[in-house]
């Protein structure tokens, strides 16, 4: 076990990746020469070279483009979004071509293509610098999308990314990349979970709390401030938002009865949406009150010094663990308001 | 406020081109920049390459009727094309590998597509009408443009590899206004990937004139991107494979990319879906009409003795006859079973689907049990 930050398990993932398989090749803005703007790739150009570690020009439809052209002559490459707001340049080559030419040619041409994605706010980051689009790419079959939320699960999900005959979209919570945690870097991929399983990070017998990404460390704060109170809440990181691990998620649903989902992306149509729609589907008859959604409000994402109104933090979550509970909460009474409308 | 839209380029001067080894009626003229490329291609090959156009005009009227009498959902046709997609076709090695657009059954047919390659896409069987490594070409690209960037993804792979093999490209005029064009002509240039662009000019995309996509010969703007380009006769076949081989030849030798406009018209609708009548007028097409492709090369090789009647009505026999197979093919196809939508989503398992694929299997068993 070593102790590492985020952004040097990620960096560790990629190095052993490229060890692992000379067909792996990064490709990205300023992944070269910089390690990217946020180093990731650091030192990898020196070890692998300019025709594995390739600085591209600065488009993100052309990277996605040819990405796929090389996934034609059986390369496997990783691709870098700078950041989250730019990845809608590539949209098209991501939902209409990565996503869908294993389908199409049924299978004969295989896209094992991973999109790396800086991801979500809480940062104070500038415009365009802090979105969260994971609910696009979840809604586009072909597609497996990933969220990491601490160091040794990014060194692990990146090669099993990487690995993958499938495109991975993988989710890089950027408040996280300077966290630091225990990462295990000798221990083989093979006896790994796979990458699609959920993870329980905190047991708990009261509600489950469902969520991913940076929002898992805010999700187990709110946790351990509950048990003050005497309430004992489930954390349920899903680390795979598609395909989601509803067996995981079910287990522990049939368990507490009640479930708060929680994410930074806004909320109409989004992840929290769907794990909720299937929960229902799934396990209505063991539903001891409605789940709730905690989410990012639908809204462009605010400059910085609102997005902390924005993203759900402890508060909110606790809010909706006693709305789930049926305690005293924000809403109280709002019922009744919304019958006279 | 709406677009400046008379072109520069305009029809009148397009068929004044320079580049052509034939022209219009099939008289040989001297191309100081071309002739060497074909050097080599005698009557027979000539024989040949007439023969190919005639066939691909044939499996294209055939599209067109299978499409009419409900077997296709739609077809797109190349009638006008044979020339510059024989052309530049027939000028490439096994080897290389084509990204094409919906549009190119003609380089489907160089390439050696069987019968039902041409049609499996468009009856809607397929969402690629063929193996892509049997005939070296991916699978043909209805999104404008995206094309192109796969070739040159698939260039740098060839550097990568070091591998003497040429990826080609194939898209329309429409597709030079898109994003995708441009950016795989900076990346083929920023790596020198072993790519060639072939835009076929055939002066329409769909209802819109060239000269709203742009007000310059589209050939022009590949040397802004350090890649030379040739715009030459697209209607004249001789040209277009003399155009391929030096545009291949600059490749292979590791000079980076080169482009190609074919200057060439399309006789026909868009796709069978289309009505060019609303947008275009008669007299437009009776021109071009006059730079038929095919009657061009058979100006040719008549005058210099080298085609009889019955040589002619042999190669009508050969087009019948893969007509006939094509149609065969299309309706004898087989549409595959009702899970069969689920194959292939993924090439791993993924519990999401595999859940929705159990439910519906459930659902359908449900009415043999009824
Ligand atoms: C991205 C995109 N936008 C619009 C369309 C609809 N569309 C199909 S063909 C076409 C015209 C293309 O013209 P051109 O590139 O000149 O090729 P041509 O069809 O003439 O061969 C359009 C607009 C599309 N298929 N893809």
């Amino acid at each position: 076990m070593t102790t590492m930050t985020m952004g040097k398990a990620l960096n560790a993932g990629l190095r052993q990746a490229m060890l692992d398989d000379e067909k792996v090749v990064l490709m990205g803005e300023d992944i070269g020469t910089l390690g990217g703007v946020f180093r990731i790739t650091d030192g990898l150009k020196d070890e692998f070279g300019a025709k594995r570690v390739i600085d591209t020009p600065l488009a993100e439809s052309g990277i996605v483009g040819t990405a796929v052209g090389l996934a034609f002559r059986g390369y496997r490459p990783v691709v870098e979004i700078q950041f989250d707001g730019f990845i809608y340049p590539a949209f098209d080559q991501i939902v209409s071509q990565v996503a869908k030419l294993h389908y199409r040619t049924q299978g004969r041409v295989k896209m094992p293509i991973t999109i790396r994605v800086p991801w979500a706010g809480g940062i104070g980051a500038a415009e365009h610098h802090s979105e969260s689009p994971e609910a696009y790419f979840v809604h586009t079959a072909g597609l497996r999308v990933i969220a990491v939320s601490d160091p040794q699960d990014a060194y692990r999900c990146l090669r099993q990314a990487i690995a993958s005959d499938d495109p991975v979209l993988f989710f890089e919570p950027k408040r996280l990349y300077h966290h630091k945690g225990e990462v295990d870097l000798e221990a083989p991929l093979a006896d790994a979970p796979p990458m699609g399983l959920a993870r329980v990070v905190r047991q708990g017998a009261d509600a489950t709390i469902i969520t991913y990404g940076a929002m898992v460390s805010t999700a187990l704060d709110a946790a351990a401030a509950a048990e003050d109170e005497g309430v004992s809440l489930e954390v349920i990181d899903l680390r795979s938002i598609s395909p989601v691990d509803y067996e995981t998620v079910s287990a522990s649903v049939r368990r507490t009865g009640r479930v708060v989902v929680a994410h930074e992306a806004s909320r109409e149509a989004g992840v929290a949406a769907e794990v909720i729609a299937s929960i229902t589907e799934y396990c209505f008859e063991y539903l001891e009150a409605a789940p709730v959604r905690v989410t990012g409000h639908d809204i462009p994402y605010p400059p910085a010094k609102l997005e902390k109104f924005h993203l759900p933090d402890l508060d909110r979550i606790l809010d909706a663990v006693d709305r789930v509970l049926d305690r005293p909460h924000s809403l109280s009474g709002a019922d009744a308001k919304g019958d006279q409308r | 406020m709406s677009p400046h839209t008379s072109p520069i380029v305009d029809t009148q001067n397009d068929l004044e081109l320079t580049e052509r080894i034939l022209a219009p009626d099939g008289t040989r003229v001297p191309n100081p920049q071309l002739d060497r490329w074909i050097a080599d291609i005698d009557f027979q090959t000539m024989r040949e390459l007439h023969r190919d156009m005639v066939v691909l005009r044939r499996i294209d009227s055939e599209g067109v009727a299978l499409q009419r009498q409900g077997q296709l959902g739609l077809w797109a046709p190349c009638n006008g094309q044979e020339a510059a997609q024989i052309g530049t076709g027939r000028a490439l090695a096994p080897r290389d590998f084509v990204f094409p657009s919906y549009r190119e059954t003609g380089v489907m047919y160089t390439r050696g597509a069987e019968p039902g390659d041409y049609v499996r896409m468009w009856r809607g069987e397929d969402g690629a009408a063929y193996d892509p490594s049997r005939l070296n070409i991916a699978p043909l690209q209805i999104i404008i443009g995206a094309q192109t960037l796969h070739a040159v993804g698939y260039g740098m792979g060839i550097l990568h590899d070091g591998a003497d093999e040429v990826a080609v490209t194939y898209f329309g005029d429409g597709a030079t206004s898109q994003g995708d064009v441009n950016e795989a002509m900076i990346f083929a240039s920023s790596y020198r990937a072993p790519v060639v662009f072939v835009c076929q000019n055939n002066h329409w995309a769909i209802s819109e004139p060239v000269g709203l996509q742009s007000q310059y010969p589209l050939a022009g703007r590949a040397p802004g991107f350090g890649i030379p380009s040739l715009r030459v006769d697209g209607n004249d076949v001789l040209a277009c494979m003399a155009a391929m081989r030096w545009a291949l030849d600059h490749t292979r030798s590791g000079k980076g990319p080169a482009y190609l406009e074919a200057v060439t018209y399309r006789m026909g609708p868009h796709t069978t879906a289309d009505d060019p009548k609303r947008y275009r007028d008669d007299a437009e097409l009776a021109q071009w009409r006059e730079r038929d492709p095919i009657t061009r090369l058979e100006a040719y090789l008549r005058a210099a003795g080298e085609l009889t009647d019955e040589h002619l009505v042999s190669v009508q026999k050969a087009a019948d006859d893969v007509a006939r197979e094509m149609r065969a093919a299309c309706i004898g196809m087989q549409t595959r079973p009702a899970l069969a939508v689920f194959d292939r989503v993924y090439a791993e398992p993924h519990s999401g689907l595999q859940r929705q694929r159990d439910d519906y299997a459930a659902y359908l068993a449900s009415f043999e049990e009824a």
